[in-house]
């Protein structure tokens, strides 16, 4: 009796493992193709640019700006695109056709009045778009007034034309509301989910639930206190997934670049910045404003340099997110376009290898950078909700 | 860019980069001494090392 149970008992454990290793290489193939993906993206485009410098001496010279043509401009000006905010939403462009792959995004701009058209009038920034008799050039993806010709004025090599107040929709916003729509449709269905299964994680909720118990159970609470971290929990959620759906949505072929943005990193530390401020208790006030336990003298400088401190905190925020985005894209790219300057098997080769191992490490990068920006925030949340212990502190 | 300020921008990488190879390596002394408080030893460590980075962008983007 007693070994036949322990028969049975290994020949399920060997049913096991067999459905484990069976399992192995399938995924092991997806998530290999999720990791290549960035590079085939990125490859292409760069390739694109590269091809171009061939045919450059086809090229019609004399254009508004001299399009540079060696192939280390070229990829310099293809990582500077890369970076800005654009117009429209190109998947891939072929220059030497002048092709361009994707779609136009609306226009939306105010100059004495709403003026909406769609972004294929600019035609990649070569056409002068019309709208109710007003006319505008698209420049480094900048939109500019001017008259029906497109002349721009330049001083230092900056246009002095006027500029409207631009609320287009742009790739990154295409990309925010995007993510914005992924969030609102996976968590509400989890919630649903959570309410139907009598709060037992089933599929997505698997994966999610481990992450927002560490938001709570790891940043808010060590940080915030017990006593007060529900009211911060929403925020520092929405916040941690945004900035970490976004920071992955960059490593897709799609090419956003919308947390390496300065003004979209701005704004979230806009928002931790009021936050803090609007739900800071007495006692960070008085901390602030006039320190106790210190002489009388040395108060006011310390509210300067405590005042400073509340500003440079999200300034600090907003540059780190910004920049480690960026930075990680610059280098990625750069990687890549290595193997168009060596042109030969071992450039390619070690830019392959070397933008394999850059693009796992920026995963993880995504995620640091998001619990990084999570935890500070909850730290500023921390310190503007302490409680009062005098008699410890100034005894 | 200048040379100076390629100089300055070296020397802010190579500070910020000794900065955290430190924070790295005492919080590895740290978790050998006590393993058990690893999780704090590296939430702390995380964030000494995000500040420094801050600065060390921060100085690199001002050139």
């Amino acid at each position: 009796m007693y070994l036949c149970t322990k028969f049975q008992k290994r020949n399920k454990l060997r049913y096991l493992t067999v459905m484990v290793i069976s399992n192995k290489p399938l995924r092991f193939i997806i998530a290999t193709l999720v990791v290549c993906l960035p590079l085939i993206s990125f490859a292409n485009s760069v390739q694109d640019t590269a091809k171009v410098k061939t045919e450059a001496a086809l090229e019609v010279a004399g254009e508004a700006h001299s399009e540079p043509t060696d192939v280390k401009s070229k990829i310099k000006e293809f990582i500077n695109h890369h970076l800005l905010d654009a117009h429209d939403f190109t998947f891939s462009a072929n220059e030497e056709t002048g092709e361009h792959y994707g779609f136009s995004l609306p226009i939306i701009i105010w100059d004495g009045g709403l003026q909406v058209f769609s972004s294929s009038k600019f035609n990649h920034g070569e056409a002068v778009a019309e709208s109710n008799g007003n006319y505008y050039v698209l420049h480094h993806e900048k939109i500019y007034k001017t008259d029906a010709k497109g002349t721009l004025t330049e001083e230092h090599g900056h246009p002095t034309n006027a500029t409207p107040l631009d609320f287009s929709i742009t790739k990154s916003v295409v990309g925010i509301l995007a993510m914005a729509l992924l969030m609102l449709v996976l968590f509400t269905g989890l919630a649903k989910s959570y309410a139907k299964n009598n709060t037992i994680a089933t599929g997505a909720g698997r994966f999610f639930e481990p992450l927002v118990l560490y938001v709570r159970d790891e940043i808010a609470i060590p940080n915030i206190g017990e006593k007060n971290y529900k009211k911060y929990m929403s925020y520092l959620l929405t916040i941690f997934f945004f900035i970490f759906f976004l920071n992955i949505l960059g490593l897709t072929p799609l090419g956003f670049n919308v947390t390496g943005n300065i003004t979209i990193t701005l704004s979230l530390a806009l928002l931790t910045y009021l936050i803090t401020t609007f739900t800071a208790n007495k006692n960070y006030w008085s901390h602030m404003l006039w320190m106790p336990g210190v002489p009388v003298i040395l108060r006011p400088v310390l509210a300067v340099i405590e005042l400073l401190g509340t500003i440079i905190k999200p300034f600090s925020l907003m540059i780190r997110l910004y920049a480690n985005m960026m930075a990680g894209h610059v280098v990625l790219m750069s990687i890549i376009g290595l193997m168009f300057i060596f042109k030969s098997w071992i450039g390619s080769s070690l830019s392959f290898v070397l933008a394999f191992s850059l693009s796992i490490l920026e995963i993880l990068v995504a995620f640091l950078q998001a619990y990084i920006f999570t935890m500070l925030t909850s730290l500023y949340f921390g310190a503007g909700n302490e409680e009062h212990h005098h008699e410890e502190a100034h005894h | 860019m200048q040379i100076p300020e390629i100089v300055g921008a070296g020397l802010i990488v190579i500070g910020a980069g000794l900065g955290i190879g430190k924070i790295g390596g005492s919080a590895m002394d740290a978790i050998a001494r006590q393993p058990e408080a690893s999780g704090k030893i590296q939430t702390a460590m995380i964030i000494a090392a995000a500040l420094i980075e801050g600065i060390g962008f921060a100085a690199l983007f001002a050139k």
